[in-house]
């Protein structure tokens, strides 16, 4: 591979070094909320970074002609336009996960995520970086929703996509269920482990303290 | 369902952010203070008992199938155009809602501050738009679930931001700090509010 270029580290940024779910808290909702079971987390990831890509590409196409004061309005009804665009085309061809996506496909138009992207970077640049801006974002929450989709499936259900991988006990296998990974705790739990291992991993990341400890006793340590 | 239990209900056993997921962004990034907190909750009691009782009279006069009949277009399906009219709604409120308060009660409004225009975008409230035309609510069980919601992302949102301030002073490990913990308060809150739908099951 050669030098980085500035579109390549736009891409691959947001993976995990700047991903938005666990490090820019943008997108949340739909992270958790979807991820019970490893389809409907595939489906919702790639709706939502198609819903991204075209919206950036969109809005930093007319970004020079959209007055300052009403674009969220502006950026809104484009995303929302386009969100209508996928919820009628999974109703058509994937029913059966769109009704168990249920309002939240619909809710790609408020997804923090989107707006958020579109207002911070595709409003500055030209189409192509936007794209590849909303791309590399669009993947990096990909990321976070199949890892998360796939470790709940794993250990609620013992199965990956549906096919079975762990004997599940009362078919005679040796695998319990764990109930509580299709509750809605679990999730929370999942996802403030993935974030505690990225920012043990990459120590640049963790918070500073609001109040910083006082020092307790001398020289021993 | 009578009006109590469907309140009930909203608040605590569909609280939105708790076991819905919804309202996330906001819920963790404004817990950090109780007082910014309670602002924000009363906030969104506001807002979701205005917008969707307002956006169930626009469903059903507008938007669901053959709601046009009485201008002579039984045959019109508008309900796809739905969540663009919910998010003009919800803009437009949010809007007027903040201009009446600066105009009458400038108390509240400082009170408010940045909360109120940053509510548009709030996932949740477009959500309860969004269940009251699944769940085909009428208007007074609209209203009814819209204050339920909100009294029930006010309730959670106070709460976190309670144990949040307890919990500055704790020695963290530091990938935890933040965010982690953060995400595991509202994970053990969760599992708690999940109790009460053990409650309701009966």
């Amino acid at each position: 591979m050669t030098a980085p270029s500035p579109l390549w580290s736009t891409l691959t940024d947001p993976l995990i070094r700047q991903n938005p779910v666990t490090l820019q808290i943008l997108g949340i909702c739909s992270a958790l909320a979807v991820t019970t079971q490893l389809p409907t987390a595939l489906t919702m990831a790639a709706s939502l970074s198609v819903v991204l890509v075209l919206s950036a590409g969109i809005i930093s196409l007319i970004r020079r002609h959209i007055p300052d004061a009403i674009r969220l309005i502006v950026q809104i009804v484009i995303v929302a336009s386009l969100v209508i665009v996928i919820d009628q085309l999974l109703q058509a061809y994937l029913f059966e996960i769109s009704q168990s996506l249920s309002v939240f496909v619909s809710l790609i138009t408020t997804n923090c995520l989107v707006l958020g992207r579109t207002e911070s970077f595709a409003r500055h640049n030209p189409p192509l970086p936007a794209m590849i801006d909303a791309l590399g974002n669009g993947l990096g929450y990909s990321l976070v929703l199949i890892s998360i989709g796939a470790l709940r499936e794993l250990f609620g259900a013992g199965t990956l996509l549906g096919y079975p991988v762990l004997p599940l006990a009362e078919e005679g296998g040796w695998f319990t269920p764990l109930a509580l990974m299709m509750l809605a705790p679990s999730a929370f739990f999942l996802l403030g482990g993935l974030v505690w291992a990225i920012r043990s991993l990459r120590p640049e990341q963790a918070e500073p303290l609001e109040f910083p400890l006082p020092k307790v006793g001398e020289g021993g340590e | 369902m009578s009006l109590w239990d469907l309140y009930l209900s909203a608040t605590f056993v569909e609280n939105l952010p708790l076991t819905l997921f919804l309202g996330l962004c906001t819920f963790l990034a404004l817990s950090k203070r109780p007082e910014t907190a309670i602002g924000l909750g009363v906030a969104m009691i506001a807002v979701m008992g205005v917008t969707v009782p307002l956006n169930q009279l626009i469903y059903r006069a507008v938007l669901a199938p053959g709601a046009l009949g009485w201008a002579g277009y039984p045959g019109i399906d508008l309900s796809y155009l739905s969540l663009i009219a919910f998010i003009g709604v919800i803009a437009a409120v949010v809007q007027l809602l903040e201009m009446l308060l600066d105009r009458f009660l400038p108390a509240v409004h400082a009170a408010f501050g940045v909360f109120l225009p940053l509510l548009t975008v709030q996932c949740a409230i477009l959500a309860g738009s969004l269940f009251m035309v699944e769940r085909d609510y009428t208007l007074a069980e609209g209203a009814v679930f819209g204050l339920g919601g909100g009294t029930g992302f006010a309730l959670a949102v106070t709460m976190l931001s309670a144990i949040r301030a307890r919990l500055a002073y704790a020695d963290l490990p530091a990938g935890l700090r933040g965010l982690g913990i953060t995400f595991v308060l509202a994970g053990l809150m969760s599992l708690g509010f999940s109790s009460f739908a053990q409650m309701a099951a009966p």
